[in-house]
């Protein structure tokens, strides 16, 4: 086992020394991921905030049909635009959000007390029109109502009849759990940090020493190459590891500086979720490593392993995206799910539930199961000369 | 000493090497002469058990490759074609890395890098990084690194390729030195001037197998040619591969 220690000793003082190794697997995740996260919700909240509290221009054709609905929306500090020839062309090319036109028939069915028709004319398939939409419905909507109302009044009805219904909810959600719903993505970019902290090192230490020709003579040594491919491995998984942890102080760091508005949600993450987060992760680290390891041994350089890293990342991103679309119930059987388990756990761990033992060592194993039955194979790669030479 | 009988290893339908035998004798210099692709590289690569012959016997100090990897690699020191040096670390440290990997002391390494740096006369740069040394130092450390453990067998793949006269000269003189402390040395190369001022018998491959065998007197009075280069030519039987 002294060869393993001598290559891993030797691999990490290398690879600390590598500028690229430094930047890919302990700069980029740990940095640019926290930041640029909080820094993309900065945006769309800022964003956001101006559509919602800035001044409603609303071009209206046929105005004059209906005078007191237009009196309703300047009370309500709508600006009333002078009627444009052609509304549906001013929405397209996107000179206004959204527009009205209220019909000719407006007049007659209002006096009639038939529902008089106003047409909202919007693009859906835009997204930033979406606020102004909602206001201007919000506003129509709430101008029928009350008018509504007084149309009951006056034939001595009371208005809450028609209101049958009263919903209440009882929102059983904590400042904690909410958080979960601005942090739905961080088992994602962890996921991610695990396979581009180990990334370069797995390139680096196999199809890289390939293409520096140092490969063949550190193999005349005498020490059994399952010890020297496993030393690589090991420097990779530590590699990983730093990166996931350093991603994760990051995001403690960094995530109270999240805008999330009026949810009241509680964004510290404990040490103790940390470490559970950590802890819970670390096989996922020995698994990157083990399978980019195996794949970049079969490349004859540093680039040709790169173009099949491409493909590799799809992998973690799959489960992850799976549980941001279509969130679900953790259950035990999905803690055998490599990836997967992993997205649940810290799902969990952010809404501070009480988890069962039995699933962190269920998805520990599982994940380290596979993990280790790779590093084998990749162990193993190096005794086909083939792959030694590749390049000969 | 290197005793190999009737090699033989081929790559699908090419025959890489296709019938060599020679002897490698303790305090003698062999040269292994011949054209590129003659079969050169991969014959040191099964003698460095790298590769498993197809067919043949290899001893090498009376053990076999094929079973005995590990102990043939602690009495082998192999300076390869390409030195293949690590450029972040600096030549102590690349000499260390294979000393470890020997398994050797941290004294033992330190107290042998003392010695090989005098020989080798390295003192200006062995605590500089790699990248960017000149081919005489890389070979000065490539040669140190394979020198670390004391091997009894020292196997060179085109020493002194890209070297210039005062490198060459240099290295010459080492390797002189190797042989009068009684190493077995192996020089694999296409250089007829190294191997008529260095070896004590030459090995001549083309095309996979041993062309002539013997010193450069004997290879000369066999073709009845005045030089080692013509007699090369007359004995591989072609003018190929030799402008590289």
């Amino acid at each position: 086992m002294n060869g393993l220690s001598t290559v891993f000793r030797k691999e990490v003082r290398e690879n600390l020394r590598d500028r690229r190794a430094l930047f890919n697997s302990l700069l980029l995740g740990p940095l640019l991921f926290p930041v640029l996260f909080v820094g993309m919700m900065w945006f769309l909240e800022s964003a956001e905030r101006e559509r919602a509290e800035k001044t409603l221009e609303l071009p209206v054709v046929g105005a004059h049909y209906a005078p007191r609905l237009i009196r309703f929306l300047e009370q309500h500090g709508t600006v009333i635009q002078p009627e444009p020839e052609n509304p549906e062309e001013m929405v397209r090319n996107q000179k206004v959000p959204v527009a009205i036109r209220i019909l000719p028939e407006f007049a007659e069915n209002w006096e009639q007390g038939v529902p008089a028709p106003i047409e909202v004319i919007l693009d859906a398939s835009r997204q930033e029109s979406n606020v102004p939409i909602r206001r201007v419905k919000r506003l129509l909507l709430g101008y029928g109502q009350q008018i509504g109302s007084l149309r009951l009044q006056l034939r001595g009805v009371a208005p809450q009849l028609a209101s049958p219904i009263m919903l209440r909810d009882v929102d059983l959600s904590t400042p904690k759990s909410r958080a979960i719903l601005a942090v739905i993505f961080l088992p994602y970019v962890l996921m991610i940090t695990a396979f581009t902290g180990a990334t370069h090192l797995a390139m680096d230490t196999t199809a890289g020493e390939k293409e520096r020709k140092s490969l063949e003579p550190l193999l005349i040594n005498p020490v059994p190459r399952w010890q020297i491919m496993t030393g690589k491995m090991l420097t990779t998984t530590v590699f990983a590891l730093a990166s996931l942890a350093l991603t994760l102080v990051s995001f403690r760091i960094v995530l109270p500086f999240m805008p999330v508005g009026a949810f009241g949600m509680d964004l510290t993450l404990g040490l103790e979720t940390l470490m559970k987060i950590l802890v819970v992760v670390s096989p996922v680290a020995i698994l990157a490593a083990a399978l980019l390891t195996l794949l970049a041994s079969f490349a004859k350089s540093y680039r040709e392993a790169q173009s099949y890293m491409g493909l590799v990342i799809l992998i973690p991103m799959i489960p992850s995206l799976i549980f941001m679309a279509n969130p679900v119930k953790a259950e035990s059987w999905m803690m055998n799910v490599p990836l997967f388990s992993q997205n649940m756990l810290i799902g969990e761990f952010i809404r501070d539930q009480p988890v069962p033992l039995a699933w962190y060592a269920l998805s520990i194993a599982s994940t380290m199961a596979i993990g280790l039955a790779l590093a084998v194979v990749a162990a193993n790669l190096y005794n086909k000369p083939k792959l030694i030479f590749g390049s000969s | 000493m290197i005793v190999v009988k009737n090699l033989k290893k081929s790559f699908g339908e090419i025959k890489a090497v296709n019938g060599v035998s020679f002897e490698a004798r303790d305090g003698e210099i062999t040269g292994l002469l011949g054209p590129n692709g003659a079969g050169k590289t991969t014959t040191l690569r099964m003698l460095y058990s790298l590769l498993p012959p197809d067919e043949g016997e290899i001893r090498i100090d009376g053990m076999d490759p094929t079973q005995d990897a590990m102990e043939i690699k602690r009495t082998l020191g192999v300076v390869p074609d390409n030195r293949g040096l690590y450029t972040r670390l600096s030549a102590r440290e690349n000499i260390s890395y294979y000393g470890e990997l020997h398994g050797m002391s941290k004294q033992a390494i330190d107290h042998r890098i003392k010695e090989l740096n005098r020989t080798l006369n390295m003192e200006d740069f062995i605590d500089r990084r790699t990248e960017g040394f000149s081919q005489g130092q890389r070979v000065k450390v490539a040669i140190a690194r394979a020198m670390i453990h004391k091997p009894q067998t020292v196997l060179m793949d085109e020493p002194s390729n890209g070297l210039d006269v005062m490198s060459t000269r240099a290295l010459r003189e080492y390797i002189l030195g190797l042989k009068a402390d009684g190493h077995s040395v192996v020089l694999s190369t296409h250089i007829m001037q190294e191997v008529a001022a260095l070896c004590d018998r030459i090995v001549i491959i083309a095309k996979g197998k041993v062309a002539a065998d013997g010193s450069a007197d004997e290879l000369m009075e066999r073709s009845a040619c005045d030089s080692l280069e013509d007699a090369f030519v007359k004995l591989i039987g072609s003018e190929e591969g030799l402008l590289a």
